[in-house]
């Protein structure tokens, strides 16, 4: 599957290659609080410094996933947020951003139910550049990975402290796009990572593949994602956004007009010290 | 799918039966789980493994379980012959106790100092936690919050053997939940701990491994059977609520044709209510939980919260191999509602002074319809997975009294 053009996701590490520096992905959970507040959360991420986009699917059942993404799925399930409304969700943020790669996050079963093709061929015309579907190990590649190679989505692995050079090129196969470094063994939000650890962790996954790797679970501050990002491609930041709306909700549960800017003053925060990161040459 | 002229082959290297099973897990849990995988192959071709299981079984566990004719209630429904299959009499008081014997042996062999699992009735918990007091092994159980109020008996055991047990509180607060706080243990602490899962469910090899532990339920059927009457059952019946018990009394009776093999899926308030656990009568394939199987859930693939009166049933889906023998039309699956069970519950008191489960009172429920529809001479075997002091206080709850 050679193709003419760059996808988004190699395009935007190819340029951040270029500006020497590393990136900063953001998660948000799609419908959290609601839909139309969770559409200008998107929008406003690349400006507030996001380099890519992961939009978490709300599942009821997010089993790598801590108490703050958990609780933020409820929220967005119980506003109504489907499979649909999520890549209808993309697909408005993408008239309007050509350029910033979205990576869908979940589990497999919405998927599933949804249908594989269709899915597949919607999120395509939706704008959707990558998927991470946690429940999925290679020994289920047949299932959505190869399928989604197809139809010109990157796969995206979770490489894990646990998978060791064995298994590695085994997870890295039909990997494509980057790989995920998940820095711990735990949920989403659990435990701080060591940067020391990481960046070696890194570095052992670079001799395996040409891929970017970006780093991520457990970074909640500017300060580590600064440290984690020194030693990857990338830094992943979730829980910490997620954190973030639930504390600007009033006592309903809704959004308040802090809800977004908040999280933009986050960002722009994490990039700031993200951008900082000097590059060695 | 199945060239083979047998139900009794699968899974495939890979888990699967039929559609059903494989390995939806979290990647920092494969390495695990093929560990795991490779420990139990390489401990169900050493004979020393299985002497050391069948020594606990027999001076631990207190098996053979007997095999009871139940006359009163035979006599009460005029039809079939039943015959009861006394898991209930186990140590711990479950058909449980069996396959947590298994993993712990095996648990053992893997040098893992940790057991976690998760329970539902709190059979599996206390099974658990028993076998961890026995062993000397670390043991948390997690019991969702509904549950630690619903079976209170079970879970101050569970203390008493010195487990922790963590009520869980994210979703329904049931065994789903529970199952779900489990696997992010799991994957927090894989390096020491082994997951006890209590049933035919979770990602290869645990459907295919906890069934090979519950099949001694079948075996010692068919033999107990032989002797009292010169012949195998012509049906068999058991309450599925992951189906473990069930597939332990079904298995080594797949292959034999003339036998009819009924599994009851729990219908709480009746399966039009919607609030109900039967995933087969139900719900269509999904993945949760490790395994593609039947499962509770809408239109947009989110798991819906079963109910049942009871809450070993109480679970969304069902083992894989359940729905590949629902999809091959090998095992026929029905609902009974929670009255049903309930009826069963009270009948088999009265009439043979023992208080089931409720779990296996579903079984009964069944019963109540089938036997009578049957000759004389037809043999029934109903698996009676467990004994019902835990259930005392919710049936006096619905029967409008108090303990
Ligand atoms: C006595 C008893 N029977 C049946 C069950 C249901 O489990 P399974 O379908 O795995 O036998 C339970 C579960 O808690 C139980 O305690």
């Amino acid at each position: 599957m050679t193709s003419s053009h760059p996808t988004r996701i190699a395009a935007r590490f190819a340029s951040l290659a270029a500006e020497g520096r590393p990136g900063l992905v953001t998660f948000i959970t799609a419908g959290d609080p609601d839909g139309v507040t969770s559409l200008d959360i998107l929008k406003a991420l690349p400006g507030a410094g996001a380099d890519l986009i992961e939009v978490g699917v709300p599942f009821t059942d997010p089993m790598a996933d801590g108490p703050a993404i958990q609780a933020a799925g409820l929220r967005a399930l119980k506003a109504g947020q489907t499979l649909a409304k999520t890549l209808a969700m993309v697909a408005q943020f993408r008239a309007g951003d050509a350029a910033t790669p979205v990576i869908l996050m979940g589990y497999y079963n919405p998927i599933y139910v949804y249908g594989v093709d269709r899915f597949l061929a919607d999120a395509r015309a939706a704008g959707v550049d990558g998927l991470i579907i946690v429940d999925l190990p290679p020994e289920e590649d047949e299932e959505l990975c190869l399928p989604a190679l197809k139809a010109g989505l990157d796969f995206i692995r979770l490489a894990t402290p646990t998978t060791d050079d064995k298994r590695l090129p085994a997870v890295l196969r039909h990997t494509a796009g980057f790989v995920y470094y998940v820095s711990i063994t735990g949920i989403t939000g659990a435990a701080t990572p060591d940067a020391g650890r990481v960046s070696q962790a890194v570095a052992r996954i670079k001799q395996h593949t040409d891929l970017p790797v970006a780093v991520g679970f457990g970074v909640k501050t500017p300060e580590q994602a600064a440290a984690i990002a020194a030693g990857a491609d990338a830094v992943v930041v979730g829980s910490a956004l997620v954190e973030a709306v639930r504390a600007s909700l009033d006592e309903t549960g809704a959004a308040t007009p802090r809800t977004v800017s908040d999280v933009v003053q986050l960002v722009q925060g994490l990039a700031a010290a993200v951008r900082g990161v000097a590059r060695a040459a | 799918m199945n060239v083979l002229n047998s139900y009794r082959t699968g899974p495939d290297e890979r888990g699967h039966f039929g559609i059903h099973g494989g390995r939806f897990v979290a990647e920092t849990l494969m390495p695990n789980i093929l560990a795991l995988d490779e420990a139990y192959r390489v401990a169900r071709a050493d004979p020393a493994f299985q002497a050391e299981m069948d020594g606990y079984l027999a001076h631990y566990v207190g098996r053979p379980s007997p095999i009871y004719f139940a006359e009163r209630l035979t006599e009460h429904l005029g039809g079939a012959k039943i015959y009861l299959k006394r898991e209930e009499l186990n140590h711990t008081g479950s058909h449980k106790v069996n396959n947590v014997l298994g993993q712990i042996l095996l648990a053992r062999r893997m040098g893992k100092k940790r057991i976690i699992a998760e329970t539902g009735a709190g059979q599996h918990g206390v099974a658990t936690a028993t076998l961890c007091a026995r062993f000397g092994l670390e043991c948390v159980v997690y019991m969702g919050a509904v549950d630690v109020e619903r079976q209170k008996p079970n879970v101050f055991r569970m203390k008493m053997l010195g487990a922790s047990v963590v009520p869980v509180t994210s979703g329904s607060r049931t065994l789903k939940d529970a199952m779900n706080e489990a696997l992010r243990d799991w994957v927090t602490n894989v390096d020491d701990t082994f997951y006890c899962i209590g049933t035919v469910a979770g990602p290869h090899p645990y459907p295919a491994m906890v069934r090979d532990f519950q099949s001694i339920i079948g075996r010692e059927t068919r033999a107990q059977l032989m002797e009292m009457e010169g012949r195998g059952p012509d049906s068999l019946i058991a309450a599925v609520g992951g189906g473990s018990n069930a597939i332990g009394l079904f298995h080594e009776f797949l292959d034999d044709p003339d036998v009819e093999i009924f599994g009851v899926e729990a219908a709480g308030h009746g399966i039009s209510s919607g609030q109900h656990a039967a995933s087969i009568t139900g719900g269509k394939p999904g993945v949760l939980h490790g395994n593609r199987t039947y499962l509770l859930m809408d239109g947009d693939g989110q798991i819906a919260e079963a109910h049942s009166i009871s809450a070993g049933l109480d679970y969304p889906g069902i083992g894989p191999e359940h729905s590949y023998l629902h999809d091959v039309k090998r095992v026929t699956y029905l609902p009974c509602t929670d009255s049903e069970a309930l009826a069963g519950f009270q009948l088999l008191a009265k009439l043979e002074g023992i208080i089931p489960a409720l779990e296996c009172a579903h079984a009964i429920g069944k019963v109540m319809e089938i036997a009578p529809t049957k000759a004389k001479d037809h043999l029934m075997v109903v698996n009676l997975s467990g004994r019902g002091d835990k259930d005392i206080f919710t049936v006096a709850e619905h029967l409008g009294g108090q303990v």
